[in-house]
C-alpha cells in the first residue's frame, strides 16, 4: 500500500479534478481542474515507468549509471502529453476569455441562459 | 439536488475503481523485465548515435506521434489566432 | 495596462536575454542533455511573457508583430516535415544522416561519454524545427491573448479608469 503510494496520489488528483470540473461553477476553476486531470495523467505515466534507484535515460556524463536507466518510452509519451495539454489549455482560456466577453460573467448557472 | 447525488455517488464508484487499480498495477519503482525500453537503453547509442534515449524516441522511433503533436500545437494556435483575430491590432 | 514599476522593468530587461540564451542551449543540445525542442521553445517564449508582463501590453505589442512569429511557426512545421522526407528513400522519417560520416553523421562512443554536437542525425535538425516552431506558437498565443484582455469590455469596470496591475 504505501510502496504505491504515487499511483493513490494519482487518484485522489483524478478525483479531485473530476469533483472540480462537475461542481465548479467559475469557469477558470473548471478549466483548473481539467488541467489537474492532466497532471494526474503525466504523473500516472511517469510513476508507470519509474525504476528504484535508476538514472535518467541520458548516456551524456552518466558515470556508473549507465546500466540501470529508468524506462525512456513513459518519458516521450508524456513529452507528447504535456505539449497538447498545454495547447489545449491555451484554446480553453481563449474560450473563456470570449464567453467573458459575451456574457460578463464567468458564472456556468447564468452562461446557460440564452442570451439574445 | 438530484443530479447532485448522482454525480457524487459517479464520481466515488470512478474513484473507487481508480484506487482498486493503483493497487493492481506493478509496484512503483520495479516495473519488471521490459523488452521494447530494454531495447531502446541498449540500442538507442549504437542505431543512431544519440545520447539522450528519450529524444531518439521522440524524434526517431516514434516521429509520427511527434508529428502529429506539431500538428496539434499548430492547430491550436491557429485557432486562438482565429479566436482573436482583428478588432484594430495586426 | 500600465507597465510595472522600473524596478521589474530593469530586471526583466535584463534577465530576457540570458533566458532566451539558455533556451537556445537547451534546444541546440536537445539530443546530449535532458531538454529538447519543446522544452527549449517553451524556455525562448518566456522571452516575450517577461516583456509582456513587465512592460504592460500597450506598450510590447507595439513593439512586435505576429507575421513575424506566424513566420517562425510555419518555417519550423515545415523543417520538421521536410526533416522527415530526408530519409524518404527506406521509409518516412528514417534517420538517413545517422552514422553517416557527414553532418550530424559522427558514431558516438557506447556507454557513458562526454557527448559530441556532431552526432544524432536528423534528430538535431528535428530539435531546432521544433524549437522554432515552439517559440513562434507560444509567442503567437501569449501575444494574442493578451491582446485578447483588451477586448473584454469588463460591465463592472465601464467608464471607469481600467485598473493596473500594479500600484
Amino acid at each position: 500500500m504505501i510502496g504505491n503510494l504515487p499511483y493513490f496520489a494519482v487518484a485522489a488528483l483524478v478525483i479531485f479534478g473530476l469533483f472540480g470540473a462537475i461542481f465548479g461553477r467559475n469557469l477558470v476553476k473548471i478549466a483548473v481542474a481539467v488541467s489537474l486531470v492532466e497532471a494526474a495523467t503525466n504523473l500516472f505515466i511517469i510513476a508507470l515507468g519509474y525504476r528504484n534507484g535508476g538514472s535518467i535515460p541520458v548516456f551524456t556524463q552518466a558515470g556508473g549509471y549507465a546500466d540501470y536507466m529508468v524506462l525512456p518510452t513513459p518519458q516521450a509519451l508524456t513529452l507528447t502529453a504535456i505539449v497538447i495539454g498545454m495547447a489545449t489549455t491555451a484554446l480553453l482560456l481563449s474560450l473563456i476569455m470570449l464567453l467573458y466577453r459575451h456574457y460578463g460573467t464567468l458564472d456556468v448557472r447564468e452562461i446557460r441562459r440564452l442570451r439574445g | 439536488m438530484k443530479f447532485r447525488v448522482f454525480f457524487v455517488i459517479a464520481i466515488l464508484v470512478v474513484g473507487g475503481l481508480f484506487w482498486g487499480a493503483a493497487d493492481a498495477v506493478h509496484p512503483f519503482g520495479n516495473p519488471g523485465d521490459v523488452p521494447m525500453d530494454g531495447y531502446f537503453l541498449s540500442h538507442a547509442q549504437r542505431e543512431r548515435g544519440v545520447n539522450n534515449v528519450v529524444t531518439s524516441i521522440v524524434f526517431d522511433y516514434r516521429g509520427f506521434d511527434t508529428l502529429g503533436e506539431a500538428a496539434v500545437l499548430f492547430t491550436a494556435v491557429s485557432s486562438v489566432a482565429a479566436l482573436f483575430r482583428g478588432k484594430g491590432w495586426r | 495596462m500600465r507597465p510595472l514599476s522600473v524596478i521589474v522593468r530593469t530586471v526583466c530587461n535584463a534577465f530576457a536575454w540570458f533566458v532566451a540564451v539558455f533556451g537556445v542551449y537547451v534546444i541546440v543540445h536537445g539530443h546530449l542533455s535532458p531538454g529538447g525542442g519543446f522544452q527549449g521553445g517553451a524556455v525562448v517564449a518566456t522571452f516575450m511573457a517577461l516583456l509582456l508582463v513587465s512592460h504592460g501590453a500597450t506598450k510590447c505589442l507595439g513593439w512586435v508583430r505576429t507575421n513575424f512569429f506566424y513566420a517562425f511557426e510555419h518555417v519550423g512545421l515545415l523543417t520538421f516535415i521536410a526533416a522527415g522526407f530526408l530519409g524518404i528513400g527506406v521509409t518516412f522519417f528514417y534517420n538517413s544522416l545517422a552514422l553517416s560520416g557527414g553532418l550530424f553523421g559522427s558514431a558516438v562512443p557506447l556507454g557513458p561519454n562526454g557527448g559530441s554536437l556532431n552526432t544524432s542525425g536528423t534528430i538535431a535538425l528535428m530539435n531546432c524545427a521544433v524549437g522554432i516552431e515552439v517559440v513562434g506558437g507560444l509567442s503567437m498565443i501569449l501575444l494574442y491573448m493578451m491582446q485578447g484582455v483588451f477586448h473584454v469590455d469588463k460591465p463592472t469596470l465601464r467608464g471607469k479608469e481600467e485598473a493596473g496591475h500594479d500600484r
